[in-house]
């Protein structure tokens, strides 16, 4: 199996659709909601066909692509990544249908991105190479940035810009850092490469790490967002259409999650280690900040939104916990938390269509019992976000919150607050739209089994699904993370203080550049 | 009468490596002198059509004295052609073949009159030539300012528009003062080595000149500003706005990407050849320049509404990247600095292109309110626009990413790690321009209420200033030029290997810089 073929055909698709004539505009849907498809049905067989008891990666394809700097053309897929294209495949695959329902004023250019956004997303997940995950990440900016622009309501072009420029400044910074890695990290008269394998085996002084990884983490951090890097959120959430946003939401901040697990952790571990602390306190008061914002907003998505805050700072916890079971934690909790996003997001859209477009809780209520199957959907995913045991959620958050008591008590205690607060949020959320009086803007009925049952069922199935047999990920992602983790948690256990592992991380290594 | 000068050692002349420059002067002379016939279908069709074959056979001849890491002296310590020297010839023929397309339907042909405008024009491109194979530093200068004083020209010759006058005298007293500063830099230079050629001056510095030497360092000084004013580096950049906003759109498109290439053929030559010696006293002035120019070009930007001046600007900020390129002094810096120019052309060619589309048919001229809605009215522009500005500011799988990527690379590389985080700071500020652009064009309102009868509100698609002659095609070379040059952006953006092969021979041209 190349992994060329799932990459590429969404963006295929996407190109066939923007070339039809004006009067075939209408085939545009088509073929993207075709192509999505296939990429979904490759992206299952890989996942039947993934063999979870090897080590490396899978299905690799590696070419040269610009030689002169190094840079290669490099896929694969291991257990890290494997659930993370699954669920980006089945998302993209809901939202184009979702899409596919409804008009859109310039369809071409609307599936056009759609299909770019897809093949830009798959190959940063893809990506075994730090210049072409660096390429494809800044290149999933550019369909988000029309998506929300053209195709967004309010303040759409303020927002949009925002959203871009907050995110761009991040991975511009990623991309000195990651330039400057692959430089610095070259042997004297060795061969520049930027190939991660590679990285991983070239040392770098301890100052230089430290730099570097702030680079990073402020690309990945923006992208998440995390607490004091989340200022594009609310406004950019309030503009954009709701399957951008599923994505958007979904999707989109995992890549910097993923980005820390893939990239950061292994090529640098001493620096991963120096700065845990700091890191787990930006997680922790994500948690906090998201938690109690999430919980005082009027607006439903908002309300959603700064749950992802809260949420992602549990990822982020899980991850630099340095712990085995954290990371792995994360990891399911990446799947998870794209899932229960989508869910609500279509759930509010359903209920807004319901209540002449309101999204205000103030104007909300009074559902349940006009809409019993939205009412019951929409619980099982509220469930699911609050990490009721037997839900998918509680899995992830009890291995992250167990990673983060065996390592750094501290910080578990605090975060088993976020846990509680969920509850709060969430329950809030399901009562405002669902119970009390029915709202001044309701006019009751049930969601559309033609419109939004497409959309919404294979989420909830698949939510379920894991419910059920939380092992499929478990046993499929646990190999590759403990290894990804494996250099930093070492950093961290082998000295007490960070100056001696400063001198261990090869402080002649300082001077090399 | 002619024996005695028979015994004077004549210089060695290689004709095969001279023979683009005599095409182009060939070409030139043979321009102006049909420009004496009358008539409609020389100076509509025949003028162009020789400007453009002058400019094609010496591009094709260009690339038939193509041999990598060959330093041919053409004419004996005077001109020598490199591949640094060719492929830097190959932008100028390049930009030159867009001028004349695009400056098709100028009012500047009429004005000044086609034969005029077309000789004036290859001028230039000799001088370019000139100056890009300069081997001294009196060809050097030679060739300065024959680029320069058609250009001053060329600016002006929309003689009823007074903007265009303004601009062309001003570009006259501000390049005046540049090409003065340059000479007097120069003859300082030539003062402290005691030679004016090149590698004369490379082999002085550090063995007969001591690289402290108030003379050689005031040359320095004085030949770097000068260079900066044409290549409108901060702060000697004062000029670029209203001289290009008021100068003929085909012409400032010429200027911003080939003076701008010819400036920094030369900033390579002098630097990064014949005074490498005297980094150490050079580059940490240079970064200075570059990290300003950089901050002000893209400052400067923000606050644009004419698109002339907001890409005037944008080209002071680029200006400063690539001044980065030349700051390392090593073989990566001389690849990186010359991929990025290649870049440069198309991606502002296409840009220009654009503008020139609208301008003549927009109520808003080259306002930014002249895209508004293209991406509905006509896709055949807005793509390009859309590329050249995603170009501009580094995304990816456009050119414009892997440039600087290079660029960065080189710059790291080189021990100036901080420099490319100013390059990548400045592509932040810079992103609030051109992101404005593009939704400018795809982003207006989705509909627009009619005037109606009341109580029945219609309501329609806009289509900005949509007329039959704002149609992409209605100026088919002109869109074409733009789709050319986003189409080659796009290409080189995802499979770049064909330049950076041609880069690779360009790194080995310097030969002070290999080893």
């Amino acid at each position: 199996m190349s992994l060329s073929i799932p990459l590429f055909i969404p963006l295929a698709s996407g190109l066939l659709a923007m070339l039809l004539p004006r009067g075939a505009a209408w085939l545009a849907r088509q073929l993207v909601l075709g192509g999505t498809f296939a990429t979904l049905f490759y992206v299952v067989a890989m996942l039947v066909d993934f063999d979870s008891s090897a080590k490396g990666l899978q299905w690799v394809t590696r070419e040269n692509w610009i030689e002169t700097l190094g840079i290669h053309y490099s896929l694969g897929v291991d257990g890290l990544n494997l659930f993370l294209i699954a669920v980006t495949a089945l998302l993209f695959t809901v939202c184009a249908l979702w899409s596919a329902l409804r008009e859109w004023d310039r369809p071409r250019l609307y599936y056009f991105n759609l299909g770019l956004a897809e093949t830009a997303v798959l190959g940063a997940f893809m990506a075994q190479d730090l210049a072409l995950f660096v390429v494809f990440f800044d290149l999933m900016l550019v369909p988000f940035y029309f998506l929300i622009g053209v195709w967004g309501r309010g303040e759409r072009v303020q927002a949009t810009t925002k959203f871009v420029i907050y995110t761009l400044v991040g991975s511009l910074l990623m991309l000195a850092g990651a330039i400057a890695l692959g430089v610095l990290s070259t042997p004297d008269g060795g061969q520049i490469s930027f190939e991660l394998a590679d990285l991983q085996r070239r040392t770098l002084g301890h100052g230089t790490q430290v730099w570097i990884f702030l680079l990073f983490a402020a690309a990945f951090l923006v992208k998440a967002p995390a607490f004091p890097f989340h200022g594009w959120m609310p406004d950019t959430y309030r503009a954009t259409p709701t399957p951008v946003l599923v994505l958007l939401s979904g999707i989109l901040s995992k890549v910097g999650a993923y980005g820390f697990l893939r990239i950061v952790l292994p090529i640098l571990p001493g620096a991963s280690s120096t700065l845990q602390e700091l890191m787990l306190v930006i997680a922790v008061v994500s948690i906090l900040y998201g938690s109690v914002m999430a919980f005082s907003q009027d607006d439903a998505r908002l309300v959603v939104g700064y749950s992802s805050i809260a949420q992602l700072g549990f990822i982020t916890l899980g991850i630099f916990a340095l712990d085995p079971k954290g990371a792995q934690g994360a990891v399911i909790q990446m799947v998870n938390h794209a899932l229960v996003v989508a869910g609500l997001f279509f759930v509010i859209a359903v209920i807004a269509g319901r209540s002449r477009e309101s999204e205000s809780l103030e104007r909300l209520g009074g559902l349940a019992l006009r809409a019993p199957v939205l009412a019951a959907l929409f619980l099982i995913v509220a469930l699911a976000t609050l990490a009721m045991p037997g839900s998918p959620n509680f899995v992830g958050e009890i291995l992250i919150l167990f990673g983060a008591f065996d390592e750094k008590i501290v910080y578990g205690l605090v975060a088993s607050a976020g846990v509680a607060l969920a509850a709060v949020y969430a329950i809030r959320l399901y009562q405002r739209t669902m119970h009390n009086r029915v709202g001044p803007d309701v006019e009751p009925g049930d969601l559309s089994w033609r419109l939004d049952m497409p959309a919404i069922a294979p989420v909830v199935l698949v939510l379920l699904a894991l419910a059920l047999y939380p092992q499929f990920v478990l046993h499929r992602t646990e190999a590759t993370t403990t290894t990804k983790i494996a250099a930093a948690a070492a950093k961290s256990h082998q000295t007490p203080g960070p100056d001696r592992t400063a001198s261990s991380a090869g402080a002649p290594d300082q001077s090399q550049k | 009468m002619i024996l005695p000068l028979a015994d004077v050692p004549a210089p060695h002349i290689d004709y095969k490596g001279l023979s683009p420059l005599i095409a182009l002067v060939g070409g030139t002379v043979l321009v102006l002198m049909a420009a004496l016939l009358r008539g409609r279908f020389v100076q509509r069709s025949l003028l162009p059509l020789l400007t453009l074959g002058t400019l094609g056979a010496a591009m094709g001849l260009s690339i038939w004295v193509w041999s990598p890491g060959d330093h041919r002296p053409i004419v004996e310590s005077a001109l020598e052609v490199d591949a640094l020297a060719l492929s830097l010839s190959l932008v100028f023929y390049v930009a030159g073949i867009a001028t004349v397309l695009l400056a098709h339907r100028s009012a500047a042909l009429s004005d000044a009159g086609a034969g005029e405008y077309y000789t004036l024009l290859l001028s230039s491109v000799t001088g370019m030539v000139l100056l890009a194979e300069a081997a001294n530093l009196i060809t050097l200068f030679v060739g300065i300012e024959l680029l320069s004083i058609p250009l001053y020209v060329l600016c002006a010759s929309q003689v009823r528009r007074r903007a265009s006058l303004e601009a062309g005298l001003k570009y006259l007293v501000i390049g005046s003062v540049g090409s003065a500063t340059l000479l007097y830099g120069l003859a300082l230079i030539y003062g402290a080595a005691g030679t004016t050629s090149f590698a004369g001056i490379d082999r002085a510095l550090g063995d007969t000149v001591s690289l402290s030497d108030p003379l050689l360092l005031t040359g320095i000084a004085l030949a770097c500003a000068g260079l900066a004013f044409k290549a409108s580096v901060a702060p000697f950049h004062q000029w670029t706005p209203d001289v290009y906003q008021g100068a003929p759109t085909p012409v400032t498109a010429f200027m911003a990407v080939a003076t701008k290439a010819a400036a920094f053929a030369i900033f390579l030559r002098l630097f990064d050849s014949a005074l490498l010696s005297a980094q150490f006293q050079w580059a940490p002035a240079l970064a200075a320049l570059a990290t300003i120019t950089i901050v002000v070009g893209n400052v400067g930007a923000i606050a644009q509404d004419s698109l002339k001046r907001m890409l005037a600007w944008s080209g002071v900020a680029q200006a400063g990247y690539i001044l980065a390129g030349v700051v390392v002094g090593t073989q990566k810096g001389l690849e990186a600095t010359v991929f990025y120019l290649l870049v440069y052309l198309l991606m502002n060619v296409a840009a220009f292109a654009v503008v020139i589309a609208r301008e003549r048919v927009s109520e808003w001229g080259d306002g930014m309110r002249a895209l508004e809605g293209l991406g509905r009215a006509a896709p055949w522009l807005a793509w390009p626009m859309t590329i050249a500005m995603l170009a501009l500011a580094g995304f990816p799988a456009t050119a414009g990413f892997i440039g600087k990527f290079y660029l960065i690379d080189a710059a790291v590389d080189g021990d100036y790690a901080w420099l490319g985080v100013v390059i990548v700071a400045g592509s932040m500020i810079s992103l609030v321009y051109y992101l404005r652009v593009v939704a400018v064009m795809w982003m207006g309102p989705m509909e627009v209420r009619l005037p109606s009868l009341p109580g029945r509100p219609r309501t329609a698609k806009p289509v900005g200033g949509w007329s039959p002659e704002a149609d992409a095609w209605a100026q088919p070379e002109v869109t074409l030029v733009a789709v050319a040059c986003a189409a080659a952006t796009m290409f080189f953006g995802i499979w770049p290997n064909p330049l950076f092969d041609l880069v690779a021979d360009v790194g080995t041209s310097l030969a002070s810089l290999v080893g």
